[in-house]
């Protein structure tokens, strides 16, 4: 027998068992969570698991948007998320490309605060930025939580090693043909940086989509919580109604999963250049 | 350098002089462009992330409770860290939980590398699979590992009783104190191993092949391979992945919160989670600037030897 034009011998075998093992127990919390927000909340402990209900509560997906504002929640999220991802594109690549192609003072000295906060972790600072925001009077907005999210020094370090990568004498070139450099940014550096751009896409997404901390200090209200926070209060809510909190999760999970499978190709690429280069 | 000499030459020529000037708006107009690319990032940045970092720095030195008059408090939040038992536990918690969760998570990502760098079948839906809880979102992923781990009713107890663990003994994860840090560090485990595992599949695939090639003609078995090709092959990005989970295990906080909220007692209570309770439910924002502060030396004493060993290299 052949798999993959290769002889399936004892120790071929022996991967496929525990690469299909591993995978199994890296899943099953999702196959459970599938499979519990299809039951009823008496069912969802029942011992031998029960993967695929018998009696499909599918009751479940139809209730979870009127137990909780749950459409707003997503709204609010996907707002926030789109708003700080194409700022953090805008600026991070437009900052990016002065540190990397142009000649100017401080240049040095100003990269290096972006870098020297590279690693100094959100936390550190957040009680202090908490105390900004609330000074401009943006406790509970959502403006605070894109202030805070849409200028990293990550994104324009990112952005900044890959126009390193590209030839200074493409630019040489387009000024030579009388392009100023905002059209060089924009015609040239911008289409040529695709592969880092969708991987910052992808971090800024993922990391605004799911982040947890930033909203629970800065949004109190309901009707401004994002789909995190708003799940988090539904499970505190409603902590016996398994099934419901199963399926909401479930609703929660699908727009990162969309994004993940339909540009995993880029991350699993941009995850590889830029941990290395970091 | 020749700006200068013709500027304060005894013998100024006009029309050099006008190339001089022109020259300098040139340099300025340039900078000034170079500017106005930066400053929309720049201005965000040095607003909502440098100020709040010299900020923490006062504030640490600081009483004030947000609404009243700040007062200067010298070393007063210092010497409290010592007095303060809560500090004492989120402080060693922090460190246990790095030191276990770094090497734990550093293996099994190495080991899911070196598994899914082989050509087979389906290869790529594997590694989307090891990688999709790093992704997923962590409140939607904290219920469940809460209900599979469910002291009474979880699935994973229930296994252990099928298998005949004696009902008294069995571990009560995340309601028990002796196995709370155990439940949290599995999870951390489990969702960013495939994050890692990548990094490392991009350091395989640099390694060159003929290494290998070279160690089969010395008849070099797969073991030996890996420990006198593989391991040291991947020395710097197994470096650069060690400080990458240490500072992420520094500032663990989400995963605690929704998993045992810090509990029961002290017992999984981390820096950020005391850093949190400290600001916004004592509103002792000097205080808990001071415990940031020790935060930011841990994360600056990592990066300073990350710094150190990137020089060698």
């Amino acid at each position: 027998m052949r798999i993959a034009g290769q002889k399936l011998t004892g120790k071929l075998a022996a991967i496929y068992a525990t690469v299909i093992l591993i995978t199994i127990v890296m899943l099953l919390p999702f196959a459970w969570m599938l499979s519990a927000s299809l039951k009823l909340s008496s069912e969802v402990f029942v011992f031998p698991i029960e993967w695929i209900p018998s009696n499909p509560q599918w009751s479940n997906y139809v209730d979870i948007w009127t137990k909780i504002p749950l459409a707003l929640f997503i709204y609010n999220t996907s707002k926030l998320t789109i708003i700080v991802t194409l700022l953090q594109l805008f600026t991070s690549s437009f900052a990016a490309y002065a540190f990397a192609k142009l000649h100017f003072p401080y240049k040095n000295a100003l990269f290096l605060g972006y870098i020297a906060t590279i690693a100094m972790p959100w936390q550190v600072y957040m009680v202090p930025q908490f105390l900004l925001m609330r000074e401009f009077g943006l406790n509970n907005t959502h403006l605070a939580l894109i202030c805070l999210q849409a200028f990293t020094a990550f994104g324009v370090f990112l952005m900044r090693q890959f126009y390193m990568s590209i030839p200074t004498e493409l630019c040489e070139a387009a000024r030579i043909d009388g392009m100023n450099e905002y059209q060089i940014w924009a015609k040239i550096m911008l289409p040529l940086s695709k592969p880092a751009l969708s991987t910052l896409t992808i971090f800024t997404f993922v990391t605004t989509w799911n982040d947890f901390l930033g909203p629970m200090i800065y949004l109190t209200k309901t009707e401004l919580k994002t789909i995190q926070i708003g799940l988090r209060m539904f499970i505190s809510q409603y902590s016996a109604e398994y099934g419901l909190i199963m399926a909401a999760s479930v609703v929660a999970l699908i727009p990162v999963l969309i994004v993940f499978l339909s540009l995993q190709r880029f991350f699993v690429e941009g995850v590889a250049s830029s941990g290395i280069k970091g | 350098m020749a700006d200068t000499t013709i500027i304060a030459g005894d013998t100024p020529v006009p029309a050099r002089r006008r190339k001089v000037v022109s020259r300098r708006r040139r340099k300025v107009q340039d900078a000034l462009i170079a500017y106005s690319f930066i400053a929309p990032n720049f201005l965000g940045f040095a607003v909502f992330t440098l100020g709040p970092i010299l900020f923490a720095f006062v504030l640490a030195f600081m009483h004030w409770d947000g609404s009243n008059d700040m007062t200067f408090a010298g070393l007063d939040n210092f010497w409290r860290l010592f007095e303060d038992k809560a500090f004492k536990d989120a402080f060693w918690n922090t460190i246990i939980y790095t030191v276990v969760s770094v090497p734990a998570t550093l293996a099994c990502a190495l080991g899911l590398a070196i598994l899914l760098n082989q050509k087979i079948l389906g290869r790529d839906f594997f590694r989307t699979a090891m990688f999709f809880p790093y992704v997923a979102s962590l409140v939607a992923v904290a219920v469940v590992w809460n209900m599979i781990f469910n002291p009474e009713m979880g699935p994973v107890n229930m296994i252990l009783y099928t298998l005949g663990l004696d009902p008294k003994n069995m571990p009560g994860w995340a309601a028990d104190r002796h196995w709370a840090m155990v439940t949290v560090i599995l999870f951390g485990v489990w969702k960013s191993m495939g994050y890692f595992m990548v990094i490392y599949l991009a350091g395989l695939q640099g390694i060159n092949s003929e290494l290998y090639e070279a160690a089969d003609l010395d008849g070099a078995n797969a073991w030996q391979k890996f420990l006198y090709v593989t391991v040291p092959q991947l020395g710097p990005t197994t470096f650069f992945v060690t400080v990458m989970l240490t500072i992420q295990s520094f500032k663990v906080f989400d995963q605690i919160y929704m998993i045992t909220q810090g509990g029961p007692g002290t017992s999984t209570l981390v820096l950020v989670y005391h850093i949190y309770n400290e600001a916004f439910i004592s509103w002792d924002l000097g205080y808990s600037s001071m415990i940031a502060l020790v935060l930011f030396f841990l994360v600056l004493a990592v990066t300073i030897v990350q710094f150190r060993r990137q020089k060698e290299d």
